[in-house]
């Protein structure tokens, strides 16, 4: 699947981030090339989430360089909004727009960013929650649908800014398990239809079968990062079989 | 003032005395009325555009990567706002008008009407309140609604205009009501810089037919009746912006509008749910 010869989408490079004295991310290095599908595991408190939110510049980054298409956006100069409009991000806790219906959702960033007419900002919302299986309920306000659907919409609405790249920070953890599937399925067509993503994530079993390389962090660090058979199967850091074992078992 | 009516007022029975001061005075009244409300609405309205404007500015993230002179410029900036935050909260109403009524006409050799100065005083009195208000409105807002909004590229002018600000709104709602149910009543103390309100109008009436009792209870009634409206409308105004309870699927009305009527709403519970199975199947 992915081709050496691009140049990377994004490109992170000795990224350090501190809260206060805590060191949360440790010299991370790491490329993502177009249609690439990295799944960041690790156990909760890893920074897999930090990394994440540094990525998308919701967290500024203490120290290092984050490359979008050749761009150094840690630069002054670089424009925030203009990268984050590229760069989409689903939410653990959906964080769908409350005052506004499930429609305007996945309008307001098309029209009021991308300046996208209202027509089209409408096509392109139905386009994708036709996508993701919400198309019937564009009228609905947040707190009147359930949590698989709130996230389905959340997806809905990162791609009808099509994006680059589409962030994913553990987009099933706050979903019971019957929920969980409904997410998995929608983010399994993505992968077929090659976005480029980046997803931290619990899920093991989806981590093996849909992604490109697997990224594992403990304690602040990329402790080992390769394709999904190597991970799961041959593991060569004692951390990542460690992480592994106590999941199989729980599992 | 002439002899007859203040003989005649010993020869009335109280309620033949209010009915005796209504048709006399009713004119005064209204008139009062109608100035205590234009002051206490255009006060709240104005008073809730400060309030926001202040809280926008102190929402303003001042980041690393920003340069100094708009750090600088902010810092200034908030200074004033909380100095002015702090002095008309901490400063009864009646003596800020006399101070800025006469202290601009003496300091300042500014000439405003006193119903101006009435305007000036109840909105920057009501701002003061509000700007805390809108601060506390702002920080209910979960931080995920912002993340959200600038994770899809949003500014913070548009995150804050388009996200925060109308969830925000609808949470101090209550406290817009209160500030201006406490501005119909409080307008009274412009009665200091002879505006001529209710209060100031009542005052006058007593004096005129040497009646206190009946003036001032022919006021209450009338405080009662601009506050009591204002309040059930703010009470409906609440309920209209949190919408209808249900909402409809799409492809059940063909226009994609929200159905008001309680009986179709009720009908698409239902359906939703059926719609809902066979949606999740037909992807599969």
């Amino acid at each position: 699947m992915r081709n050496d010869n691009k140049a990377p989408v994004i490109e992170v490079r000795h990224l350090v981030k501190n809260f206060g004295k805590v060191e949360v991310l440790m010299d991370i290095d790491f490329k993502t090339y177009p249609g690439d599908v990295i799944c960041v595991i690790g156990s909760s408190g890893s920074g897999k989430s930090t990394l994440l939110r540094c990525i998308n510049l919701l967290e500024t980054p203490t120290g290092g360089d984050i490359i979008f298409n050749g761009k150094n956006i840690m630069d002054r100069k670089t424009s925030v909004t203009d990268y984050r409009a590229k760069v989409g991000m689903v939410f653990q806790q959906f964080n769908l727009f409350n005052n506004m219906t499930v429609l305007q959702n996945c309008m307001t960033g098309q029209i009021k960013v991308l300046k996208r007419s209202k027509k089209e900002a409408e096509e392109t919302a139905m386009k994708y929650l036709t996508q993701v299986g919400m198309d019937p309920y564009i009228n609905a306000k947040p707190h009147q649908i359930s949590g698989g659907q709130k996230q389905r919409v959340a997806i809905a609405r990162a791609l009808a800014m099509e994006p680059e790249v589409l962030l994913f920070d553990e987009p099933t953890s706050a979903l019971d398990p019957e929920m969980v599937g409904e997410v998995l399925e929608v983010m399994r067509e993505l992968v077929q239809n090659g976005l480029t993503m980046i997803i931290v994530t619990h899920e093991m079993a989806f981590a093996r079968d849909v992604s490109t390389r697997v990224v594992f962090m403990d304690k602040g660090v990329i402790a080992e990062e390769d394709t999904p058979e190597v991970i799961f199967n041959n593991p060569t850091n004692p951390r990542t079989k460690e992480f592994l074992a106590r999941f199989m078992h729980d599992q | 003032m002439n002899i007859p009516i203040m003989l005649a007022a010993n020869s009335r029975n109280f309620w033949e005395q209010v009915v005796y001061l209504v048709q006399m005075g009713g004119k005064d009244f209204l008139q009062g009325a109608e100035k205590t409300i234009l002051l206490a609405v255009v006060g709240t309205v104005i008073g809730c555009l400060i309030g926001f404007l202040i809280g926008l500015v102190q929402t303003i993230p001042i980041q690393p990567r920003d340069n100094l002179v708009k750090k600088i410029f902010l810092k200034i900036v908030r200074i004033i706002m909380a100095v002015y935050i702090e002095v008309f909260r901490g400063t009864p109403m009646i003596i800020q008008a006399v101070v800025i009524y006469y202290g601009s006409q003496q300091a300042l050799g500014i000439n405003m009407t006193a119903m101006f100065a009435g305007f000036v005083i109840i909105s920057i009195n009501t701002g003061a309140y509000m700007s805390e208000s809108v601060r506390g409105g702002i920080e209910s807002i979960d931080r995920g609604q912002t993340e959200a909004a600038k994770a899809i590229g949003m500014t913070h002018f548009q995150t804050m205009f388009s996200i925060v600000f109308p969830q925000a709104l609808r949470n101090i709602l209550p406290q817009i009501g209160n500030n201006l149910i406490i501005n119909i009543k409080d307008s009274s103390v412009l009665m200091i810089i002879s505006v001529a309100e209710l209060f100031y109008a009542t005052r006058t009436l007593a004096g005129t037919y040497y009646d206190t009792y009946g003036p001032f209870l022919i006021a209450s009634v009338i405080y009662l009746s601009m506050t009591f409206p204002c309040s059930r409308l703010l009470r409906w105004y609440e309920k209209k912006i949190d919408g209808p309870d249900s909402y409809n699927l799409a492809g059940t009305n063909t226009k994609g509008m929200p159905v008001k009527n309680r009986r179709s709403s009720g009908l698409t519970m239902q359906m939703l749910n059926r719609k809902h199975s066979g949606q999740r199947s037909a992807m599969r």
